[in-house]
């Protein structure tokens, strides 16, 4: 009976096989499959929970996930090797903000390390910044009482700092940018205001160090906090169109516009039948 | 008769009288145009532009076209006691502290967008089904000068709020004039009053914009319109149409209900357009600053195509007698642009002299029955989008995570290999095509249909086309090649030279197509069947 039935399901679809969507559907059916096992194949490496049984002092901590989870392309002392930089000097910012935005662990050995899920959680990527600040003094984590850009930042002048220091690579509203050989400047949408911090401290990837010399700690409250502005800001012309300026207007002339008044004159002239 | 009727007829009689108005208006409101839709993308110029002038005045009520620097006081925000130019300043004051002023502002610039892609829609109209051929070359002339005359306009228009976009767009529009040889650095000064930026330029350019290049633009595109009045407007070939004839609907009531009608829908697109989606927001662009510049800076579209082509550029210069010549300037920047444009205005005599067509035509034709010009389109396009591609290498490498590098790589060698690897499929579609026509004509359309005779035997059912299907698929003329003599009556060879050696060239290569199905032919068959 069983069989019978199973049988009679199978004659069922194929008698749908040419049916003139089923090449569509077929197509679309591999689509999906491929895409779901690229997807998985894909996939970030499983995160090991560290198993902290014994906490001795974050330091000590920091050292051992730094043997395990680093040190093979940084070196065993963070001397760094053939294929990664040395981290003696970078500081606990730098560690900060390339492991808490999961820019490392690397993902591969692309053009550039780029935003994803932490790998490591706070209390992990703590000890870490922990340990690689022992090597040698760098820039210090930033907290969150030194975050008081909601209070002393000034938006527009923040505004003015960007334009001249950053939309050249990120974009006039921190869309981000390409900049050569595939690298690129990510966008700041999203990003945590400590993040933002360190990185103008620690200059990750292609981006250069703003000291405090060339932008003032309160210099850098103020770009934060335009960069929030600009993050929080309705679009106030209707759909945004991503903020990247004439292309995507172009585009949509020729589509939606055009497109649309030219369907409209096709239904004009169109004879009655 | 009502009362009303007798003081309208009063008032007609008065006017007719006096103008003798009665007998032009019959003769012009009966006047008959053709129907169809690609007929209308020129109308959708037409009312954009009118959509224009009017979006355009209501901002120069509060524009100030001046570069005087001011301290922002209005009401945005992030701009707050910025230091800006007047025009600046008062854009960010028609978009947020004039009623409706954002939405006016979006409909012009949504409209100047639909202006231009409209105005290259209709030029490929009029390209592909040989519009232009004679008597029209002087309205293709027309027409090629109004599309330049419109990148200028939009670029204008696109500069004068002074923002940080529009700036960078200046400066490099600076470079393409420095570029010219020996003069080149005289006329930027004379253009900016001195060294860049200065403060005379946004006042110079709003005059252009606002008064010249619009009452140029009213100018041509009335003797434009004259001219298809005059000339009559062609239409596609079909039983019933000649080259004597115009079918189609009279003006009066029809045209004037549909044309009436159809402004109202391009009003309705623009302001539809201007009301959901953002344009231009010169807010987040922030005040021009020559210091200061984004990533990712575009000009609109139409010149995307420019920008593109001076971004492939190779780094070539030259320096020679105190000066510089910025090759990688002046050939993206002038030359090409120059080329092109004067080879697609010479288009018509080009064509007429290699077919030595010198007919009148008012039918046109279908794109597939000229496969050599609808190749040469064809290849234009391609390389204009080859080299626009290239415009916006900087957001296409970022949305698809591709490089630049890549992308341009791409296109320099695209920009040379694709236009004629375009030409030779285009060309070899457009002959398939002829033959699908052909064997359409000759043994009507496959059904689908399989049938089983009482022998075995299994045919499948042709359809055989109407005998008005069967026309306007084999009513196209066929011309022979042009005949180039290789010596002339005194025995001279080759009397018209290389010249005539090249005419004769091109003459065959326009010719290559499939003959269409004759009277014979198709008596022979029968039709319908196998």
């Amino acid at each position: 009976m069983k069989t019978v039935r199973i049988s009679l399901g199978i004659k069922k679809i194929s008698r749908y096989r040419r049916h003139r969507f089923a090449g569509p559907a077929l197509l679309t059916v591999a689509l999906i499959s491929l895409g779901a096992t690229f997807q998985v194949a894909s996939a970030l490496p499983s995160t090991n929970k560290m198993e902290t049984t014994v906490k001795s002092t974050l330091i000590e901590e920091g050292k051992r996930i730094f043997a395990l989870g680093c040190s093979s392309c940084h070196g065993l002392n963070a001397e760094g090797g053939s294929i990664a930089p040395s981290l003696i000097g970078v500081g606990a910012a730098s560690v900060d903000f390339q492991v808490g935005t999961g820019r490392m662990p690397m993902q591969d050995m692309s053009q550039q390390a780029m935003r994803k899920k932490p790998i490591y959680d706070t209390e992990e990527t703590a000890a870490l910044a922990a340990y690689v600040a022992t090597l040698a003094p760098g820039p210090d984590v930033i907290n969150e009482a030194q975050l008081t850009y909601e209070r002393d930042g000034n938006t527009a002048e923040g505004g003015e700092l960007f334009r001249t220091n950053c939309a050249m690579c990120h974009n006039f509203a921190g869309q981000g940018g390409a900049l050569s050989q595939g690298k690129y400047a990510p966008t700041l949408m999203g990003v945590e205001a400590r993040h933002i911090y360190e990185a103008m401290v620690t200059g990750p990837q292609s981006m250069p160090v703003f000291s405090d010399k060339t932008i003032t700690p309160e210099e850098k409250l103020s770009i934060i906090k335009w960069i929030k502005a600009a993050e929080s800001e309705p679009n106030l012309g209707g759909a945004s169109l991503g903020r990247v300026g004439p292309v995507t207007e172009g585009l949509l002339v020729w589509t939606l516009g055009l497109g649309l008044l030219i369907g409209i004159a096709v239904w004009l002239t169109a004879k009655a039948k | 008769m009502s009362k009303v009727e007798r003081i309208g007829g009063n008032v007609a009689s008065y006017v007719d009288d006096r103008t003798g108005a009665a007998k032009w208006l019959r003769k012009n409101l009966t006047k008959v145009f053709p129907d169809h839709w690609s007929f209308m993308l020129g109308e959708i110029v037409l009312y954009s532009f009118i959509i224009l002038l009017l979006s355009g005045t209501f901002l120069t009520f509060w524009f100030d076209p001046s570069q005087r620097d001011v301290i922002y006081q209005g009401s945005y925000e992030p701009l707050k006691n910025i230091e800006m130019s007047a025009s600046y300043a008062s854009t960010l004051h028609i978009s947020f502290d004039v009623r409706g002023g954002l939405l006016m502002r979006q409909i012009h610039h949504w409209a100047a967008l639909i202006f231009m892609a409209g105005m290259i829609a209709h030029l490929m109209r009029v390209f592909f089904t040989g519009a232009f051929r004679k008597p029209r070359e002087a309205n293709w002339l027309i027409g090629v000068g109004l599309v330049t005359l419109g990148i200028v306009e939009g670029f204008l228009g696109y500069s004068l709020p002074d923002d940080l976009l529009s700036g960078t767009g200046i400066r490099i529009a600076e470079a393409i004039i420095q570029a010219l040889p020996v003069v080149g650095s005289y006329l930027a000064f004379f253009a900016f009053g001195g060294a860049f930026p200065g403060h005379v330029f946004i006042p110079r350019i709003f005059t252009v914009h606002v008064l010249l290049l619009p009452g140029i633009f009213l100018a041509l595109i009335t003797v434009h319109l004259m001219l298809v009045w005059y000339q009559k407007h062609t239409q596609y070939p079909g039983p019933g149409r000649t080259e004597k004839n115009v079918v189609g609907y009279p003006l009066m009531p029809i045209y004037m209900a549909k044309a009436g009608g159809f402004f109202f829908i391009v009003f309705g697109v623009t302001a539809l357009l201007g009301a959901v989606a953002s344009i231009n927001p010169i807010w987040l662009y922030g005040p021009y600053n020559p210091g200061q510049i984004s990533a990712g800076s575009q000009p609109d579209f139409y010149m995307g195509w420019l920008d593109g082509l001076v971004r492939m550029a190779p780094p070539i210069e030259t320096h020679a007698f105190g000066h510089t010549i910025s090759w990688n300037i002046l050939i993206p920047g002038l030359i090409v642009p120059g080329i092109l444009f004067t080879l697609m205005a010479l288009y018509p005599f080009i064509e007429s002299w290699m077919t030595g067509d010198k007919s009148e035509h008012h039918l046109l034709e279908r794109p597939r029955n000229n496969p050599n010009r609808t190749a040469i389109g064809a290849m234009s396009l391609a390389f204009i989008l080859v080299v626009l591609i290239n415009g916006g290498n900087d957001i296409i490498a970022t949305n698809f995570h591709l490089t630049i590098n890549q992308i341009m790589w791409f296109t320099r060698i695209g920009v040379i290999v694709i236009p004629p690897l375009v030409f030779v499929i285009t060309k070899r579609i457009c002959l398939s095509l002829q033959r699908a026509d052909r064997e359409k004509v000759l043994h009507g359309r496959e059904t689908g249909r399989l049938v089983m005779l009482p022998h075995g035997e299994f045919i499948e059912v042709h359809e055989e086309l109407t005998p008005e299907q069967k026309f306007t698929l084999t009513q196209h003329e066929q011309p022979a090649a042009l005949i180039v003599p290789n010596a002339d009556a005194n025995g001279v060879r080759n009397p018209q030279g290389f010249k005539g050696k090249i005419r004769a060239r091109f003459s065959q290569a326009h010719v290559e197509q499939i003959d269409a199905p004759t009277e014979s032919e198709v008596k022979a068959l029968g039709g319908g069947h196998h």
